[in-house]
C-alpha cells in the first residue's frame, strides 16, 4: 500500500506530446480514477507509473522513494490490462501463481497455494482454476485477471479500462464488485477510464485528462457539480449537459432569441457567456416559466429523456418514470436556477460570486 | 412501405439453432428492435428478412408476397451495417446515388434525390469528401443517407451504432428516431444495447438462445418482463431479484427477512405458487427507503451515477439488490438501512419455469 | 435455481455470418464440394502411391508395359540401393546356394546372381542429409526466433532497411551464386564438409524465419509479457515463458519449412559436396545411368527420402494448419 505522487511529468513519443507537466498526489488505498477520452494520455500515466514507459521529464514517487530508474518487475506494482493480460499457455490456478512464482520473491509453495485459494475465493472463480484460460468468458478472464493483481498485494494496483471489453451487464456487477473489492483489500488504485459512468461510480478522488494535460482533478460530486471547463461539462453527465450561448444585457443573461432568461446575481458576466443545465435541472410543469416544444420522447423505463425545442436552443429534459407529453405538444418548464453552470466563450468556468454552489 | 412477416422462420447449423422456429409480425411503418445478447440469433433473424442468408426452413412475406427465396437486390430493402461498409473509392456523393444507379435512374433526378437526403442528414458539406477522411459518427450518417436515398420497402440496420463512441451514438440515436418519425419507414433495428432498444423502438422483441423471449412495447418489457431473463435484461442495471420461500402471504428471504406480499397478488401466488420458492422482483426505483421498512439490508457499495446514487445493498449474502436514491443520500459500506418495495411496482417469479407470474382479480 | 447479480447469458448457440448462396441448398452444395476435395486428393496422391508402389516391385515388374496394378511385393529394390553387390560366377553361384548362412538380403541378392559385398553410400548420404537438415533448421529457428523479437518488440534504428537487407539475401536466383560460393569454400576448406551445408542452409533459411516469425511474434500482444515484467519477471524470463509457447504455432510452420527446404536443395549440394557430406538429393540420381535405370531402387531412395519430411509434418501438423493461415484469422 502505498502513496503515489508525480510530479511534473512529460512524455512525448516522436512529435507527438503525450504528457505534458502531470503532477497527482493519489493517497494511501485511495481509488483514483483517471478520465478522458482516447488519446488524452491515461494510460501513458499509467505505464510511466508501472515503469514500462520511461518518461521524458519530471519524476515519480512511491511513498518518499523516487522510483524513476527503477525496472518495471522491482516496483512491485500489478497491471490488470483492457484484454490479453492473461497467459494463454496456463491454466488460471498457473496464471495466478505465475506472479507469486517470480524469483525475485521467493514464496514457499504453501503460501502461494493458499493466496491463490484465499483470492479466488475472493472473486467466486475456485470452480474455475483448473480451467485453460482460453476457455473463459470475458468476464471470468477479467476476474481472473484481478485476481492475479490481489494475490501478491502488491503496492498499487494499476487498471487500465478493465470493464471495457465487457457487456453492459457484466460492467455493472463487475464495477460494484471491484469497487467493495478496493475498500476491502485497502489498496491504492489507479483504474484508467474513457467512461464517466465508470469514473463518477467508482472514483473517490479523479483526475480528468484532454490532450496529455490534467483539466481538473476532484471528488464524483466536485467534477459533477462544478466542472471547471465546458470539456469536462460535457464530459461527465448522461445525456449530456445542455449548453448554450447567452448574452448579457440589463442584469440578466439572455439566451439568443429571448427564449430562456437568467438571474445574472453575483456574476461578473462578459457581454457573451455560456450556460450549462444538467437535463435532471429541467422540470415539466405547467407552472413552468418557459415554453417549448416536444420534439423527441425517449422513454428508457425508469425516466424518459425529452427532447424539448425553443425558439432557439434544443434541450434535453429528463422526467422521471413515463412522459405522457405527446410529440409536437408545447409545454411549459421550469430550470433549477440553483444548479446553474456558466462558462466564458473559451470554455473556463465561472464562478457565482455570492451563490451557493 | 411494407409488413413484414415471419412464419415458422428457423435456421439450423446441422443440429444447432441459430433461430428457431419464430412467428413475427412487422407492422407498417413500425421500428421494431431486435434486442439480445450477442449470440441470441437477432443478426441472423435480420440477415434472413434480407436475404442475405438464406432459411433453413419457413416462409417470409412482405406485403403478403413470398420473398422468401429471392435474392436480396429482388427484396427492395436497404440494409445498414455496423461498420458502415462505404466504398472507400467512391465519394460520399457517389456513394449514396451508388443504390440509385444500380436501379437506372436519371442523372438529375439522382442530383435531386442525393441532396434532399443530405439536407435530410446534415451531410451536404460532406458530399465531395471520401469517406475514409471522416469521423465514425459521420461515416454512419453517410451510411444511412445510402439507405434513406431510395425509399425501400423496409430498413434494416444491424447495430448502426455499436461501432461509434458513446458521445455520437446518444445524437446518432435520437437523429435516427427523428428520422423514422418523419418517414415511417417499416424499420428492423438490432442492437444488444437495451437503452438502445428502448429509447427507439415502437416495439421491442428480445432475443435469447435463438428463441424471442417477449415482444412488446418498451414500456412493457420493462414494467411486465415475461421472464426472469427479460427482467435481467432491460433496465440498468437490471430488475432486482431475490429467491425466497413463500407460504401464506408471506416470503421468506434468506434468514433474517420476511416479505408481506401486496394483498392484490395474494390470489396468484397462493395458485400458482402454493407453499413453496418464489422470486420477487422489483426494478431500482421501487425501493422506498424509510426507517420503518420491512426488509433490511447492509451497503455493499454506494455510488454516483450524475444526476442520483445508486446504493448496492446486500439483502441476502451475495446477493446485491440495487436501489436508486437521492445523490444527497450517503452511506458508509456495512451500514444497515431498511426499505419497503413499491407494491405497485414489484413482480413475482416461478423460478421453475423462470415465467412471471401474472395478477388475478379476487 | 441460484439468483445471483447479473450473470453472462448463455451462448449455446453458433451463428455464423457466412452469406449462403440464396437457392442453392446447403446439403447439395456440401457433397458438392466434399467430391472436388476427394478429386483433387486422388490426383495429388497418385504420384506418391505410384512410387510406394514401384519400390516394392521386382525389377521386370518395375518396367512392365502396362503397368502392374497388382504384384508380388519385394523388398529387392531397397536391397539394390542399400547394398554394393558383384556379379557371381556360375561356379560361385553353385557354392552360394549350398551356403546356410545367407541372411533374408544375401538371399534376395543371389537371386540375381549377385552377392553383397558391403553396404551402399546411400545410408551414408541419407545421415548427411539427416544432420545437416536438423542442425541447419535449429540454428535458423534459433536466431530467426530471437532476431525476429528483437524486430517485433523494440524500435531498431534502420528497422525496416535491415529486414528489407535480410530478405534480399533471397532475392538471386541460388544458381548464380554457386561458383562464387564453390570458390569461396574450396579456399576456405568447407568443401564436401557438414559444417559447410550447415552454414549455407542456415544463411538461407535465416531470412526467411526472421520474416516468418516476425508475423507471428507481430500477432502476440505484447501487453503479455508487460504483464509479466510487472509480475517481476526480467525481460528474457517474459520470452521464454510468455512469448515462446505462444510463438510454438509459428515456431512449428517455420520449422517445417526450412526443414524441408534443407531437406530438399540439389544444387548446392551437388556442387558442394563429393562424397564425405553429400547428402541424399543429389546421390539418388547418380544412381541413374549404371547398366540401366534400376527403378524400383530409385523409388525405394525416394519413399525412403520422404519418409522423414512425413514423419516432420505430421507431428507438426496440429500447429502448422494454425500456422500457416495465420495471416487469416486474427485473435478476438
Amino acid at each position: 500500500m502505498s502513496r503515489i505522487r508525480l510530479e511534473t511529468i512529460s512524455k512525448t513519443f516522436g512529435e507527438e506530446l503525450a504528457l505534458s507537466k502531470v503532477s497527482l498526489d493519489i493517497q494511501d488505498n485511495e481509488f483514483f480514477v483517471l478520465l478522458g477520452p482516447t488519446g488524452a494520455g491515461k494510460t501513458t500515466t499509467l505505464r510511466v507509473i508501472a515503469g514500462l514507459e520511461k518518461q521524458d521529464a519530471g519524476h515519480v514517487y512511491f511513498d518518499e522513494s523516487l522510483v524513476d530508474s527503477i525496472p518495471p518487475a522491482d516496483r512491485d506494482t500489478a497491471f490488470v490490462f483492457q484484454q490479453y493480460s492473461l497467459y494463454p499457455n496456463m491454466t488460471v490456478y498457473e496464471n495466478l501463481a505465475f506472479p507469486l512464482k517470480s524469483p525475485l520473491r521467493n514464496f514457499d509453495a504453501a503460501d502461494i497455494d493458499r493466496r491463490i485459494k484465499d483470492a479466488a475465493e475472493k472473486l467466486r472463480i475456485t470452480h474455475l482454476l483448473e480451467r485453460k484460460t482460453a476457455r473463459l468468458s470475458g468476464g471470468e478472464m477479467q476476474r481472473v485477471s484481478i485476481g492475479r493483481a490481489i494475490v501478491r498485494k502488491p503496492r498499487v494496483f494499476l487498471m487500465d479500462e478493465p470493464l471495457s471489453n465487457l457487456d453492459a451487464k457484466l460492467r455493472e456487477s463487475l464495477r460494484v464488485e471491484l469497487k467493495h473489492l478496493q475498500k476491502t483489500q485497502e489498496v491504492t488504485t489507479l483504474f484508467v477510464t474513457h467512461d464517466q459512468i465508470e469514473a463518477l461510480t467508482m472514483a473517490d478522488r479523479l483526475a480528468v485528462l484532454n490532450n496529455g494535460k490534467i483539466i481538473q482533478i476532484g471528488s464524483p460530486d466536485d467534477i459533477y457539480d462544478r466542472p471547471a471547463s465546458t470539456f469536462v461539462a460535457q464530459l461527465v453527465g448522461t445525456p449530456r449537459i445542455n449548453l448554450f450561448e447567452t448574452e448579457f444585457a440589463g442584469g440578466k443573461l439572455h439566451s439568443l432569441k429571448n427564449a430562456l432568461e437568467f438571474d445574472a446575481t453575483g456574476l461578473e458576466p462578459a457581454s457573451k457567456t455560456l450556460v450549462g443545465i444538467r437535463p435532471e435541472d429541467i422540470s415539466i410543469s405547467a407552472q413552468g416559466t418557459f415554453h417549448a416544444k416536444v420534439v423527441l420522447k425517449e422513454p428508457l423505463g425508469v425516466e424518459t429523456i425529452v427532447h424539448l425545442q425553443t425558439e432557439d436552443n434544443k434541450l434535453l429534459a429528463i422526467v422521471p418514470g413515463i412522459s405522457h407529453h405527446q410529440i409536437g405538444e408545447t409545454v411549459k418548464f421550469e430550470v433549477n436556477s440553483d444548479r446553474l453552470h456558466f462558462f466564458t466563450t473559451e470554455g473556463e468556468r465561472i464562478e457565482a460570486k455570492g451563490v451557493a454552489a | 412501405m411494407a409488413t413484414i412477416e415471419l412464419k415458422q422462420v428457423e435456421k439450423r447449423f446441422g443440429e444447432a439453432y441459430a433461430v428457431k422456429p419464430m412467428d413475427m409480425t412487422i407492422n407498417n411503418g413500425d421500428f421494431v428492435v431486435l434486442l439480445g445478447p450477442s449470440g441470441c440469433g437477432k443478426t441472423t433473424t435480420l440477415r434472413m428478412i434480407s436475404g442475405l442468408e438464406s432459411v433453413s426452413s419457413g416462409i417470409i412475406n412482405f406485403n403478403d408476397k413470398d420473398v422468401t427465396w429471392l435474392h436480396p437486390s429482388e427484396r427492395d430493402i436497404a440494409f445498414v451495417f455496423q461498420f458502415f461498409a462505404l466504398y472507400s473509392h467512391m465519394t460520399c456523393r457517389e456513394n449514396i446515388a451508388f443504390p440509385l444507379r444500380a436501379s437506372g435512374e436519371e442523372g438529375a433526378e439522382i442530383d435531386r434525390k442525393v441532396k434532399r437526403v443530405a439536407e435530410m442528414l446534415r451531410i451536404e458539406h460532406l458530399l465531395k469528401s471520401r469517406p475514409g477522411g471522416l469521423s465514425g459518427g459521420d461515416q454512419q450518417r453517410v451510411a444511412l443517407a445510402r439507405a434513406l436515398v431510395r425509399k425501400p420497402a423496409a430498413f434494416l440496420m444491424d447495430e448502426p451504432l455499436g461501432a461509434l463512441d458513446a458521445e455520437f451514438r446518444e445524437t446518432m440515436r435520437a437523429e435516427i428516431k427523428r428520422l423514422h418519425l418523419e418517414q415511417n419507414a417499416t424499420t428492423v433495428y438490432v442492437t444488444h444495447d437495451q437503452i438502445e432498444a428502448m429509447a427507439m423502438g415502437d416495439k421491442i422483441v428480445v432475443m435469447s438462445a435463438a428463441e424471442i423471449q417477449q415482444a412488446g412495447t418498451p414500456l412493457e418489457v420493462y414494467y411486465d418482463p415475461a421472464n426472469l431473463f427479460v427482467a435481467r435484461f432491460i433496465g440498468s442495471p437490471g430488475m432486482n431479484l431475490v429467491e425466497g420461500s413463500y407460504s401464506e402471504g408471506k416470503i421468506k428471504l434468506g434468514d433474517a427477512n420476511i416479505y408481506c406480499v401486496p394483498q392484490d397478488w395474494r390470489a396468484s401466488l397462493d395458485t400458482t405458487i402454493g407453499t413453496g420458492e418464489v422470486v420477487v422482483g422489483f426494478r431500482p426505483e421501487a425501493v422506498q427507503f424509510s426507517a420503518q421498512g420491512q426488509l433490511g439490508s447492509s451497503v455493499y457499495a454506494n455510488d454516483l451515477h450524475g444526476s442520483y446514487s445508486m446504493l448496492h445493498l446486500e439483502l441476502i449474502k451475495d446477493n446485491i439488490v440495487n436501489a436508486r436514491a437521492d445523490r444527497r443520500d450517503r452511506h458508509q459500506m456495512g451500514d444497515s438501512i431498511k426499505f419497503d418495495i413499491d407494491p405497485e411496482q414489484v413482480r413475482f417469479f416461478d423460478p421453475k419455469t423462470e415465467k412471471a407470474l401474472q395478477k388475478v382479480a379476487l | 435455481m441460484a439468483l445471483r447479480s447479473p450473470s453472462a447469458p448463455k451462448q449455446d448457440v453458433v451463428i455464423s455470418t457466412r452469406v449462403d448462396k440464396v437457392g442453392l441448398r446447403p446439403a447439395l452444395l456440401r457433397n458438392f464440394r466434399a467430391g472436388l476435395a476427394v478429386v483433387a486428393a486422388l490426383i495429388m496422391l497418385l504420384p506418391a502411391v505410384w512410387m510406394s508402389m514401384t519400390a516394392f516391385k521386382s525389377r521386370p515388374d518395375a518396367v512392365s508395359v502396362p503397368p502392374k496394378v497388382f504384384f508380388t511385393p519385394t523388398l529387392e529394390g531397397f536391397v539394390s540401393l542399400l547394398t554394393d553387390r558383384r556379379q557371381l560366377s556360375n561356379t560361385e553361384l553353385e557354392d552360394y546356394k549350398q551356403r546356410t548362412d545367407l541372411n533374408w538380403m544375401d538371399k534376395l541378392a543371389l537371386k540375381r546372381g549377385q552377392a553383397i559385398i558391403g553396404w551402399s553410400e546411400f545410408p551414408k548420404h541419407l545421415r548427411n542429409s539427416i544432420i545437416i537438415s536438423v542442425t541447419s533448421t535449429f540454428l535458423s529457428i534459433f536466431f530467426g526466433v530471437l532476431a525476429a523479437y528483437a524486430f517485433s518488440r523494440f524500435k531498431i534504428p534502420g528497422e525496416s532497411d535491415l529486414l528489407f537487407f535480410i530478405l534480399s539475401t533471397r532475392m538471386l536466383p541460388p544458381v548464380v551464386v554457386t561458383i562464387p560460393i564453390f570458390l569461396m569454400y574450396r579456399a576456405l576448406g568447407l568443401f564436401d564438409t557438414h559444417i559447410g551445408l550447415i552454414l549455407l542452409y542456415t544463411a538461407f533459411n535465416l531470412s526467411f524465419a526472421v520474416w516468418l516469425m516476425k508475423g507471428f511474434i507481430d500477432e502476440i500482444p505484447k501487453e503479455y509479457e508487460e504483464a509479466a515484467l510487472v509480475d517481476g519477471y526480467t525481460r528474457l524470463q517474459a520470452f521464454r515463458k510468455i512469448v515462446l509457447p505462444q510463438a510454438i504455432t509459428g515456431i512449428a510452420a517455420t520449422t517445417v519449412f526450412s526443414f524441408i527446404f534443407a531437406w530438399n536443395e540439389y544444387a548446392f549440394a551437388l556442387m558442394l559436396t563429393s562424397s564425405a557430406a553429400r547428402t541424399a538429393p543429389p546421390s539418388l540420381p547418380s544412381r541413374i545411368g549404371t547398366g540401366g535405370v534400376e527403378w524400383a531402387a530409385i523409388a525405394a531412395g525416394s519413399l525412403l527420402f520422404l519418409i522423414p519430411a512425413i514423419i516432420l509434418t505430421f507431428a507438426l501438423r496440429k500447429h502448422l494448419l494454425r500456422g500457416v493461415t495465420f495471416g487469416a484469422i486474427r485473435k478476438g
